[in-house]
């Protein structure tokens, strides 16, 4: 039972990773990434390491897709601004 | 690099790496087995210092001078985000409520579950630091909860509140202090596994309140000047 709960995580996250690489746009990208630190930290979990599954969940689901984001928004904000500076000078 | 060229660089590299790795993983005890040498090595000692949690006694007292080179690493990483990350001459920085980020940009569902988890979350996050030491959980994990669950009031669509309940001054100062007592704890006085557990808590939150401030002001707040 627990080597079936096992190879179901494991097939889960190399699913996840997989969706990550094929996902081309960088935001929708951050999303399916949080997707894939959850199934990472399940698998943590199942493998009887709760203090890195919880880690794992806070920093791999939460904190770097949003760093992520945010990067993304700061370089479109700067983008949006670019033309409009340059047609000036 | 034309394609071709790529492709043989990863297939070299990629059979270095495979061939490396095999050769890594043959040693390794097998999976689920009831023999390990790290462990053998481990419990006893844990056993030895009256630590009723091994992983916190790996991670504060065997190892701790692992964890301090990880958090000295952590905070250069935060240091690393407010230097480079500051506002330079050729921009400007808007006030916090210079935009419309308000309640209104949001829709109930969110702001009413942003209000409702953000206590839960705090409570949470401290009770993951303060019973690091005997349960799952620790400094690091609980400070990581801590230092994200704020930025629920953001979700909850209140930035100019996310601003205020941050002053980034405040937190810098206890970065550096809770980085600098756990250096001392770490030099002179090992086995303090509690203590280290807390000067972790406050490190990690405060390192992530720093970064993740810097990166909200670049994508919300900083502009070039016009």
């Amino acid at each position: 039972m627990a080597d079936a709960l096992i190879v179901a995580a494991l097939v889960l996250t190399a699913f996840m990773a997989t969706a990550v690489v094929l996902t081309r746009d960088p935001a929708r990208q951050a999303i399916v990434l949080s997707g894939y630190g959850l199934a990472l930290a399940i698998l943590f979990l199942l493998l009887q390491a709760p203090d890195v599954a919880m880690s794992q969940t806070a920093v791999g689901t939460v904190v770097v897709p949003l760093i992520v984001i945010l990067a993304i928004h700061a370089i479109r904000r700067h983008h949006t601004r670019e033309p409009d500076r340059r047609g000036r000078e | 690099m034309s394609r071709r060229v790529r492709l043989l660089v990863f297939l070299l590299s990629g059979a270095g790496v495979a061939v490396l790795f095999t050769l890594a993983a043959v040693r390794l005890p097998d999976f689920g087995g009831t023999w390990h040498p790290y462990g053998e090595r481990t419990l006893p000692n844990a056993i030895r210092r009256h630590t009723p949690n091994v992983i916190s006694s790996i991670n504060f007292d065997q190892r701790a001078f692992d964890t301090l080179g990880e958090e000295l690493i952590l905070m250069a990483a935060a240091l690393a985000a407010v230097v480079i990350l500051r506002t330079v001459r050729a921009e400007q920085e808007d006030a916090a409520g210079a935009h419309a980020y308000g309640p209104a940009e949001v829709s109930d569902a969110l702001r009413i579950t942003g209000y409702l988890l953000l206590p839960v979350i705090m409570v949470t996050g401290v009770y993951v630091v303060a019973h690091g030491y005997i349960s799952p959980g620790g400094g690091f994990q609980g400070g990581v909860v801590l230092g994200s669950a704020i930025h629920l009031i953001y979700l909850a669509g209140d930035y100019p509140a996310l601003a205020r309940i941050r002053p980034i001054p405040m937190f810098e100062s206890g970065e550096a202090v809770a980085a600098g007592v756990f250096v001392l704890l770490a030099l002179a006085f090992a086995g303090q596994v509690k203590a280290m557990n807390a000067a972790v808590g406050l490190e990690v939150g405060c390192a992530l309140v720093l970064v993740l401030a810097k990166f909200f002001e670049q994508a919300l707040l900083v502009r070039k000047d016009a």
